[in-house]
């Protein structure tokens, strides 16, 4: 569904050429879910940017669904895929309801037929009632805020979802809300995702395989099997397993899994 | 509170708004309130108010004509025979000039708005949402429009275009839209790379749907309340153009014109002048304090 062939994404800062991504090459399939982690800065969230076409820095090949992508994504590929964002405190626009949020996907595909029941579907699909509807962002909180970034990205029916860490600015409790909420989404629609997070416990509940991103570079590929069993090969990868599970212990003992969502 | 206004007052407020309509009038209704707890903008509101109705209603309301000289009757004190404000130095009831002015000074000031606002905002917007070298382009032409001195420069357009009050408005709405670019510029520049513009990008929208629809909301808020401070600019402006002789023209009963009248009565006849003066002083208080209020109310940093 999505292969990458040797991306490479180039910022210039100043008078130097700073490689954010070097040669990255990843294959998801139809349906499958797949990760990104690595540590703040290894370029991870800069692959998906390039991948939805946000940012046109990059070289390289870019194929969704068959069709190779150029730096300007045609009307059609916005409606195959679509991207939730970090912050959903900066991902809504703070002087538009909830309701033109929505619609405004529907308007600029010209889908205005039955623009009503679509609106109101997308937002029962998330788990909100219609209360919510005109509402403005500042009078809802940071979960119900995402699940209507995830009401708008998946309001067009897009074949595959971005995610970049979706649950980082949410509190621990709400986390697991929108994890679950986003895998009962995907297993409804056959999304194909790319889950972006720097927390391992999140991709393993999340994602079949995964891929390690160091210094703008793919290190490791492997399934959550293995990440389960441990058996990684790079030193890097231990490294941020054990961070994970430090970050579990230390968080009252408990066994991964309790603190947070592990499976 | 009556249980009828009550029940309004909670359907304005309701946290949970059933219709669009309702959502719109709700935030409507909770910036008028915050407006209300400003005692200053509310008598802004109010001078306003009052001059909205005066140049309605203000002809009528006017003793004498404004036109009709008489020159036995010229430069009496305020109070004397009936003319609560005295004459000037044709006879002409300086009261009924002021009520007929009102209707001028609101038109300049409003035109002038009408023009400004809009350009401005758009000249700004593409700037800073293009970047690049449409932003360069767009940029130095404000700094063209920047570099002169208003006056100066209304001056010129008005002795180039031939004196009169709607080549005032013309030359006042070409010098003062500048500001207006910046302002929508820069903060176009501080929006344009958030997530939700991102994320509008992400649905396909086209650059200028994204400018007319997400961006220009935000940045409407800072142009209006500029608009509103510079209103007294504009009106000092309009004065100043006729003072000079190059706005409007006599018998016209502009205030500014007025006020240049009686400069050669300043000190033998002090209200002639001082009476325009005081008018025009007192508009542009209105406005001034109005802006302060609106900034505080419309500033979406504000209410978050």
């Amino acid at each position: 569904m999505i292969v990458l062939r040797d991306l490479t994404v180039t910022f210039r800062a100043g008078a130097r050429d700073v490689h954010a991504v070097r040669g990255v090459s990843l294959d998801v399939a139809e349906g499958e879910s797949f990760g990104l982690v690595g540590e703040s800065g290894s370029g991870k969230s800069t692959v998906l940017r390039a991948l939805s076409g946000l940012n046109p820095h990059w070289s390289g090949r870019i194929t969704v669904a068959g069709q190779d992508q150029g730096r300007r994504r045609p009307k059609a590929f916005h409606k195959r895929v679509q991207m939730v964002f970090q912050d959903p405190y900066a991902s809504l626009h703070p002087r538009q309801t909830v309701d033109t949020a929505l619609s405004e996907p529907l308007r600029i595909h010209r889908l205005t037929d039955a623009l009503n029941a679509r609106v109101e579907r997308a937002l029962t699909d998330v788990g909100l009632d219609r209360s919510f509807r005109f509402r403005y962002p500042h009078q809802l909180s940071g979960g119900q805020r995402q699940r209507v970034a995830i009401a708008r990205a998946l309001i067009l029916e897009p074949s595959i979802l971005l995610l970049d860490e979706p649950t980082s600015a949410l509190d621990v409790s709400v986390q697991a809300e929108i994890l679950n909420l986003l895998r009962r989404l995907r297993a409804a629609r056959a999304l194909t995702l790319i889950l972006v997070s720097h927390n391992l416990a999140v991709v393993g509940h999340m994602c079949e395989r995964m891929a390690v991103m160091k210094d703008g570079a793919v290190i490791e590929e492997l399934t959550v099997a293995q990440l389960r069993a441990g058996t990684v090969r790079q030193a890097y990868t231990r490294d941020l397993l054990r961070a994970g599970r430090g970050y579990t212990a230390g968080a009252g003992a408990k066994p991964p899994g309790c603190g947070t969502p592990w499976t | 509170m009556s249980p009828q206004r009550a029940g309004l007052r909670a359907w304005l407020l309701s946290e949970a708004p059933a219709s669009r309509g309702q959502a719109r009038l709700g935030d409507l209704y909770r910036s008028g309130l915050r407006f209300r707890r400003n005692p200053l903008a509310l008598a802004g509101l109010i001078i306003i108010l009052l001059l909205l109705l005066i140049a309605a209603i203000g002809p009528l309301l006017a003793p004498f004509s404004p036109t009709d000289q008489a020159l036995d009757l010229r430069l009496l004190p305020p109070g004397a025979e009936g003319h609560w404000l005295g004459t000037d130095g044709l006879g002409r009831d300086i009261l009924s000039r002021l009520l007929h002015g009102g209707r001028i000074t609101l038109a300049v000031v409003v035109l002038v708005a009408i023009i400004v606002a809009p350009v401005g905002l758009l000249i700004g917007t593409v700037a800073g949402y293009a970047g690049g070298l449409i932003d360069s382009v767009l940029m130095r032409l404000t700094d063209i429009f920047l570099a002169f001195p208003r006056l100066i420069l209304a001056l010129a357009l008005v002795a180039a275009l031939g004196p009169g009050i709607e080549n005032a408005v013309i030359a006042i709405a070409l010098t003062t839209w500048p500001p207006y670019a910046r302002i929508a510029r820069a903060e176009t520049l501080t929006i344009r790379n958030s997530d939700f513009i991102a994320a509008a990008r992400l649905q396909g929208a086209s650059p200028a749907r994204i400018i007319l629809r997400q961006v220009m909301p935000l940045c409407t808020s800072s142009v209006i309340v500029r608009v509103t401070l510079d209103m007294a600019g504009i009106i000092l402006t309009a004065a100043g153009l006729g003072f000079l002789g190059l706005g409007a023209q006599p018998p016209t009963p502009e205030w500014g014109a007025m006020v240049a009248d009686g400069r050669k009565y300043l000190l033998d006849h002090w209200w002639v002048a001082t009476m325009p003066g005081l008018a025009i002083f007192v508009v542009a208080l209105g406005f001034n304090l109005l802006g302060d209020g609106l900034r505080d109310v419309l500033d979406p940093r504000g209410d978050r």
